[in-house]
């Protein structure tokens, strides 16, 4: 046991996972839970009908749009409200006022402005990731080594100089981090919103396998496709991440939790 | 070493005979009253005092400051931790307006950090997203491509970093950072450094490699240097003169100019004595 390769752990706590979850279900033998192999029959059953790639897609779409403009908009007025501290200061209530609002309690009002459909879903994916977004800049600001703020300024930069060559390259390991974060909120989110506010998608796939003849294979299916997919765009994510880390120096072991 | 005598001292120092003076001394600067009646100073602090209000109650950390520097000069300010240089310094770079009095550079007061005096921090000054040469380049923008990396290659050669020009800060040591931001600093050609104990994260023996690497790199270029430490070998080892700051509220005790030849013998008399005297300006014991 001195040196196993970390990939085969993995794998093998996954096994065990489901082994214990299938001994589980054959013993306990119940006629709604269903076992890992139920599962993944369903699994099957969807991709022959081509439903796995279609709501996978589904979902992928909104998630990327509505993350993306939370991104675009959420970052520069966060950097901005940490830069300029009155402007900070002033906004900084409502800020924390929105914040802990869920984004699901946005829905009724989203169905209302833009009807069932993708728009309501990427407006609740846009406000969920929103929030951090800003919060994420405002911290990467404050949280500048003063140092490089100063030299930057004793080389007699003009304020745009400034920003793009010492501000903009100091936050973006934070600003990054703060990303990867978000995203996880985005990915939970847009289940969230399928299940109430559209007609395909992951989360859609689950509220209908239930009202369709309580196919809890399938909800089960959902799940675990939900998760899958989480987890392969975090991983890709911390790739993009550990690039960037890598290159200056930056530790992210912190943020990351293991090497 | 042994002590030197209370008599040779005396004689070497050129003190009146007689009992110590109790009173404080006076701030005693004969060479630059001299030197201040041939050229303007380069640097001129008047009155800057700076009283800082965290949490609402008043902290005066600098009194009145009065000093000159003059062109060239290499000038260490010299005080227990705490007490203010660094924050006098800051004052004298423009990144803090003293609450009173201010600070002259060739006749015009400082507002703010400006690219003609460039500051070198303790640690972290280095840009940790950019190569050495880039950061070296840093404030060399607005030369044509040819003569900035001339100019880059100069200073990489004259710090001793030569080979390390693709490297990332995280990939030196500290003593290697801090070489490289003394070469960003020289750079950009200013009249004026300001360093704030630039060694004071390295370990004492790399200290000492850098010291005589500043003093070599200072004797080529020869700018005007005000140098913060709470080291006092460091101070005589480096300084023309040596500004002497009591503690929190920091006043000037004295100033002792320091005329042994360079390269400095650090174990000749009058260097020992020096020492001596800016121990007995401090109330440091002379045997622990």
């Amino acid at each position: 046991m001195r040196y196993l390769p970390r990939f085969v752990l993995k794998i093998s706590g996954v096994v065990t996972v489901i082994a214990i979850w299938g001994l589980v279900v054959q013993v306990t033998d119940s006629p709604i839970i269903p076992g890992p192999w139920a599962v993944a029959r369903a699994i099957h059953e969807l991709a022959v009908k081509g439903l796995l790639f279609k709501y996978a897609v589904a979902s992928l779409f909104r998630v990327t749009w509505g993350y993306l403009l939370a991104v675009t908009i959420g970052v520069p007025l966060g950097l901005m409200l940490g830069w300029y501290k009155r402007i900070g200061r002033a906004f900084n209530p409502t800020v924390q006022v929105l914040r802990p609002i869920s984004p699901l309690a946005w829905i009724p009002l989203a169905i209302l402005w833009l009807g069932v459909g993708d728009g309501s879903a990427v407006l609740i994916i846009f406000l969920g990731s929103f929030f951090p977004m800003v919060m994420t800049g405002m911290n990467a600001v404050r949280n500048v080594t003063p140092t490089h703020i100063n030299a930057g300024r004793n080389f007699g930069l003009s304020a745009w100089r400034f920003m793009w060559s010492v501000l903009f390259p100091a936050v973006t390991p934070q600003i990054i981090a703060g990303m990867r974060l978000t995203f996880g909120i985005a990915w939970l989110v847009v289940v969230a919103a399928e299940m109430i506010a559209v007609n395909s998608g992951l989360g859609f796939l689950i509220v209908d396998a239930r009202n369709a003849g309580n196919r809890y294979d399938l909800i089960v299916a959902g799940m675990v496709l939900i998760g899958t997919i989480g987890l392969l765009l975090d991983v890709a994510m911390r790739r993009l991440e550990r690039l960037e880390s890598i290159r200056w120096g930056y530790s992210t072991s912190a943020i990351d939790g293991e090497r | 070493m042994a002590e030197t005598s209370p008599d040779v001292r005396r004689a070497i120092l050129q003190e009146p005979p007689g009992p110590k003076r109790e009173v404080p001394a006076p701030v005693l600067d004969v060479a630059a009253r001299e030197r201040r009646e041939l050229a303007r100073p380069k640097v001129a602090l008047r009155g800057v005092s700076m009283v800082f209000n965290p949490h609402g109650k008043a902290v005066r950390v600098l009194d009145d400051i009065d000093l000159d520097v003059d062109e060239g000069e290499f000038l260490c300010l010299l005080g227990p931790s705490g007490c203010g240089k660094s924050t006098l310094l800051n004052i004298v770079g423009g990144f803090l307006r003293p609450t009173s009095g201010d600070v002259r550079i060739d006749g015009e007061v400082v507002r703010g950090p400006d690219p003609r005096r460039i500051y070198v921090f303790q640690e972290r000054g280095v840009f940790p997203w950019l190569t050495v040469t880039d950061n070296i380049g840093f404030g060399l923008g607005h030369l044509d491509r040819a003569e900035r990396q001339r100019r880059i290659k100069h200073y990489i050669d004259l710090v001793g970093l030569q080979g390390f020009d693709t490297s990332y800060p995280h990939e030196l040591s500290g003593g290697m950072k801090q070489r490289v931001e003394v070469a960003r600093a020289l750079a950009v050609n200013p009249d004026v450094l300001y360093l704030d104990e630039p060694f004071g994260a390295l370990d004492s023996i790399t200290r000492l490699t850098m010291r005589a690497e500043l003093l070599r790199i200072w004797a080529a270029e020869r700018k005007t240097i005000i140098f913060v430490t709470h080291d006092i070998e460091e101070s005589i080892q480096l300084a023309d003169r040596v500004v002497i700051m009591t503690a929190r509220p920091a006043k000037m005790r004295r100033i002792v100019a320091i005329d042994v030849p360079r390269p400095r013998d650090l174990s000749s008399p009058r260097y020992i004595a020096l020492r001596e005297l800016v121990f007995d300006e401090l109330g440091l014991a002379h045997r622990i």
